[in-house]
């Protein structure tokens, strides 16, 4: 039985491995296609509708004299814009230290109406270690993580 | 004089790398067999070099010696010594050095330490392990030479980015970098078994002590990385699923599977082809890994940064080893002869299950990893995968995973009967079984995963030990012990793991001081907020007094710092550890209206996560002694199922 | 037993996808530089308190005075600020009105680094919470602004200056006049 078993046996494993590894990947695609947050602009979300309920990240400037602070101490919000469009956010939690009026914002999170975007995590698009692409990992090489670039909002 | 001694050393050493490429080929070719003894000797000399040079490197960080261009963009005079020598890999550069010494010392040792592979497989290992080298002695000389010189000296350094400045990080990366280049060990066995068609029981012995070490430095980095983030980001998580997180547990996943294989291998002889295929892949995951932080090609909250010309190098020397590698594997495997045979019930059955899962977890993770990548580059449309996707189709899988670990050990080599593997983990099951019904009873609404997980952990937890069972202590051996460690850690982390996503408690308030909060079991009073200095930096810091019934008060003091050289804020968690969990306290920004937001989290028994880690790696450790000491010090083999 | 053998490259095959994908990533500019908005719009108002003593600090007002300006933004903690010095020098000397704002500086730190570097600058203004940098839509330093005589921003230069790069620069203030 070992000598027709030998070839079946080597080809059955081969096959479980590609099985398991493609399975793996289509698996993968599949769920990517529902949680991979994609990135927006106010203009993407009024070109292309609210994507109500998903999980994206809504990247643009904070609109000047937007932000407002809520009683409670922990929740603001404040009005996102490309320059074009403009999009009311709700964050709670601790902001970055870089976060400002007039200044680049990645809000994590998602629409919870049409007219509120809900985000859980805020990062400042400034970065103190930023480097320009010459000069870029042959003097600032450290592996620094800008911890107050980002915070995460209550769960 | 130091710099120029130890960029002398890094050519020489580099030389010699070419040199064993060479003499290790013509060994190979007939007629070559002259040579063969030339090679080891060059390996030693090459690792002394590399060695030398990094020592060099060393001393020019101790010194902070200001002529130099890296010790003034990573050091400062005024900084404490420990901190100076880890500054040396604490770059770009210096941490790439360290790379090639650690490759160079691996080589050195196995060019003394192996004596029982055939002589021409490890002249061909020997020789793959000088391809390598040579690779990163080029990157080092012609991409990142460390030791290049300032015109114009400055006063004084840039100092170390002050979240460097932590004793945790001063070792991480080193960590890491042990297991990258064991894997590469481990690589270049492969090729030389490929390359003389010699793959067996001897290859895979041969392997084995380098997999299992690399496997316990990747573990202990993995585990000291999620520690790191946990208590220095100040977000209460322990894994972000961050493509730099991903990049350390991608070879940790292929080193595991591969581990559990080469075990199969060397002790049946079997998954031949398979094991070499792992051994590649282990490797090529450690070089992405390398290739994804260092070209910084994903974005990450480890903003590493970029160099594209660097990352056009490594990506080069991944196509030239992992190419080549998969390109030897294809056209030499179909010639290795199949290995022996076994029955699907059977403890090979039971690694070959826990091999596939694995493989398809790291499927997983590195889809997810790149597949922001990969829609850039066909769409341009930019996205982000996080938690969800991972806790969705990765959790299912190891738990999976965990589930088989409870059978594989109780089942024997070859062929194993349903009936009496039944039997045997009748145990196990009934206690997983009561530990379902007692968390359905006594926890309600608790959602299915962590369910799931504080159940198998329980389970698992009774399984791992079951090995054990009637088994006489004093003579059961030191590897077997290292395995039910190691699959008790497993057990142990997932327990944290489950209870800090089901249990957690936060608040987030604004306060003013005296108020008291509650989170969890703690009445947490603010009894005050002070500005106080450190040597380097200002801050403000919050004075928190925890109380609970029946318990000591504890008192914690969050801050939010301000580092004067290079400016930075960051904000200083405190944490209080206690036997069944920890707290967790921030301190946010003030209101302007003399309130303070406070982020408390009150986390039951999520240490077991770190604890379960290193569990795991002690066991590895265990497992590793015994099998030195095995194979050193060669007694009669043991008889029963369980020896291996 | 062919089909065994195709099998065999596919690990092959698919680690060359996986290069192509990358190599494409790598060559595909990074955007890790955000250009700011305000390329082309005039200035936003603002008043920089000076950062060294006998030296002017730095105003909006100040860059409407009908000469083109080269705005400098620098640190003295950051290694490129040091490499650039010398091309701003140059500049200076071929008579270039570059005015700097230090970012997050103490100002002892930044006369050490100006007697070290060099002092190309007519004005110097301190901005130690970065405000007018971010109001600037300057993410990093160094970074340079060319201004013309009417205080509108005509082009943005992220990163430090190389000496390669100076003749268009050159070009740049002059026909900003």
């Amino acid at each position: 039985m070992a000598g027709v078993k030998a070839k079946h046996q080597r080809l059955t494993l081969t096959l479980l491995a590609i099985v398991a590894v493609v399975g793996a990947t289509l698996l993968a695609m599949s769920a990517l296609k529902d949680q991979a947050a994609y990135f927006y602009t106010p203009g993407d979300v009024v070109k292309d509708g609210v994507p109500m309920g998903k999980a994206i990240r809504l990247g643009g400037m904070v609109v000047d004299h937007s932000i407002v602070h809520a009683p409670d101490g922990v929740t603001i919000d404040f009005k996102v814009t490309d320059g074009s469009d403009t999009v009311p956010v709700q964050f709670k939690g601790i902001v970055p230290d870089l976060f400002r009026e007039k200044s680049g914002v990645v809000a994590e999170g998602r629409f919870v109406s049409s007219t509120l975007f809900l985000a859980d995590t805020i990062l400042a698009k400034h970065d103190e270690n930023y480097m320009p692409p010459q000069m870029a990992g042959k003097m600032h090489e450290s592996a620094s993580l800008d911890t107050s670039a980002k915070t995460k909002a209550l769960q | 004089m130091i710099a120029e001694f130890g960029l002398a050393a890094l050519w020489l050493a580099a030389a010699l790398s070419a040199l064993q490429l060479a003499l290790g080929w013509m060994a190979l070719r007939p007629g070559g067999e002259a040579l063969m003894p030339s090679v080891r000797p060059i390996a030693l000399a090459q690792a002394l070099l590399t060695a030398l040079a990094f020592g060099a490197l060393i001393l020019c960080f101790a010194r902070t010696d200001l002529s130099v261009a890296l010790v003034v963009e990573n050091s400062a005079s005024a900084k404490p010594m420990m901190y100076k020598i880890a500054g040396t890999w604490g770059n770009h550069e210096g941490s790439m050095l360290l790379w090639v010494t650690i490759l160079g010392l691996a080589g050195g040792a196995v060019a003394i330490l192996e004596r029982r592979l055939p002589e021409r497989t490890l002249i061909a290992t020997l020789a793959a392990q000088a391809a390598i080298a040579l690779g990163f002695f080029a990157f080092l000389l012609f991409a990142s030479n460390p030791f290049a010189r300032l015109a114009l000296p400055p006063l004084d350094g840039n100092g170390l980015n002050p979240l460097l400045q932590d004793p945790g990080l001063a070792f991480h990366p080193p960590t890491l970098y042990i297991g990258y280049v064991g894997l590469s060990v481990a690589f270049s066995f492969a090729v030389g078994a490929l390359v003389t068609r010699d793959v067996g029981p001897a290859f895979a012995r041969a392997m084995r002590p380098w997999v299992l070490g690399a496997w316990i430095f990747l573990t202990l980095g993995i585990t000291a990385g999620s520690y790191w983030a946990y208590y220095e980001l100040g977000w209460g998580g322990w894994w972000f699923w961050d493509p730099v997180e991903n990049a350390s547990l991608m070879p940790w996943l292929a080193a595991t599977a591969l581990l559990h294989s080469v075990t199969v291998l060397a002790t049946r002889d079997g998954l031949r082809a398979w094991t070499v295929m792992l051994a590649v892949v282990a490797f090529s995951m450690s070089m992405i890994g390398t290739f994804l932080v260092r070209s910084g090609i994903l974005t990450s909250v480890h903003a590493f940064a970029i160099d594209p010309k660097r990352g056009t190098f490594i990506l080069g020397l991944l196509v030239v080893y992992i190419g080549g590698a998969l390109a030897l594997f294809a056209l030499r495997v179909s010639t290795v002869k199949e290995g022996s045979q076994f029955d699907p019930v059977s403890r090979e059955g039971a690694l070959v299950a826990n091999n596939l899962l694995l493989s398809a977890v790291l499927g997983i993770v590195f889809t997810g990893t790149l597949y922001p990548l990969f829609v850039e580059a066909t769409t341009g449309e930019k996205l982000s995968v996080g938690h969800p996707y991972f806790d969705k189709t990765a959790g299912p899988l190891a738990l999976l995973l965990v589930a088989i670990m409870v059978a594989g050990p109780l089942m024997r080599w070859r062929r194993d009967e349903i009936a009496a593997v039944v039997q045997r983990i009748a145990l196990p099951v009934l206690v997983t079984a009561i530990a379902l019904l007692a968390l359905i009873l006594f926890v309600p609404g608790i959602r299915v995963l962590p369910l799931l997980g504080l159940m198998l952990a329980i389970g698992v937890g009774a399984g791992s030990v079951a090995p054990l069972w009637k088994r006489n202590l004093r003579r059961t051996p030191l590897f077997t012990y290292g395995m039910v460690i190691s699959h008790l850690g497993i057990a142990v982390a997932l327990a944290g793991m489950a209870c800090e996503s089901a249990f957690t408690k936060e608040t987030l308030v604004a306060a003013a001081p005296g108020a008291v909060e509650i989170v969890g079991p703690y009445q947490v009073k603010f009894a005050a907020i002070d500005p106080i200095a450190g040597p380097n930096w200002t801050a403000i810091e919050a004075t928190l007094v925890a109380t609970r019934p029946g318990r000591a008060a504890i008192t914690l003091h969050p801050q939010a710092r301000m580092f004067a050289q290079p400016p930075t804020e960051t904000s200083e968690t405190a944490i209080a550890t206690l036997w069944d969990g920890q707290l967790y306290t921030v301190l946010g920004k003030d209101d302007e209206s003399g309130r303070w937001q406070l982020r408390l989290w009150w986390k039951p028994f999520v240490t077991l996560i770190w604890a379960g880690g290193a569990l795991v790696a002690i066991g590895g450790a265990l497992a590793l002694l015994g099998r030195l000491r095995r194979e050193l010090f060669p007694r009669g083999r043991p008889t029963g199922f369980l020896a291996t | 037993m062919k089909t065994v053998r195709i099998i065999l490259w596919l690990p092959l095959i698919a680690f060359v996808v996986f290069v192509g994908f990358v190599a494409a990533g790598l060559i595909k500019p990074d955007d890790m530089t955000h250009p700011s908005k305000l390329v082309g719009q005039p200035l936003p108002e603002f008043s920089l308190p000076a950062s060294q003593q006998g030296k002017p600090g730095l105003a909006t007002a100040d860059l409407r005075d009908g000469k083109p300006h080269l705005v400098n933004i620098f640190a003295s903690w950051c290694v490129p600020c040091a490499a650039e010095a010398p091309q701003l020098d140059q500049l200076a000397q071929a008579g270039v009105d570059v005015v700097g704002i230090a970012v997050r500086d103490r100002p002892d730190d930044t006369a050490d680094f100006l007697q070290r570097y060099g002092d190309p600058y007519k004005r110097l203004g301190a901005d130690d919470r970065s405000q007018v940098q971010l109001a600037l839509g300057s993410s990093g330093v160094p970074e340079s602004f060319i201004v013309d005589g009417k205080g509108i921003i005509r082009q943005q230069h992220i990163g430090d200056i190389r000496p390669e790069e100076l003749p268009a620069i050159l070009s740049t203030v002059q026909e900003a006049k």
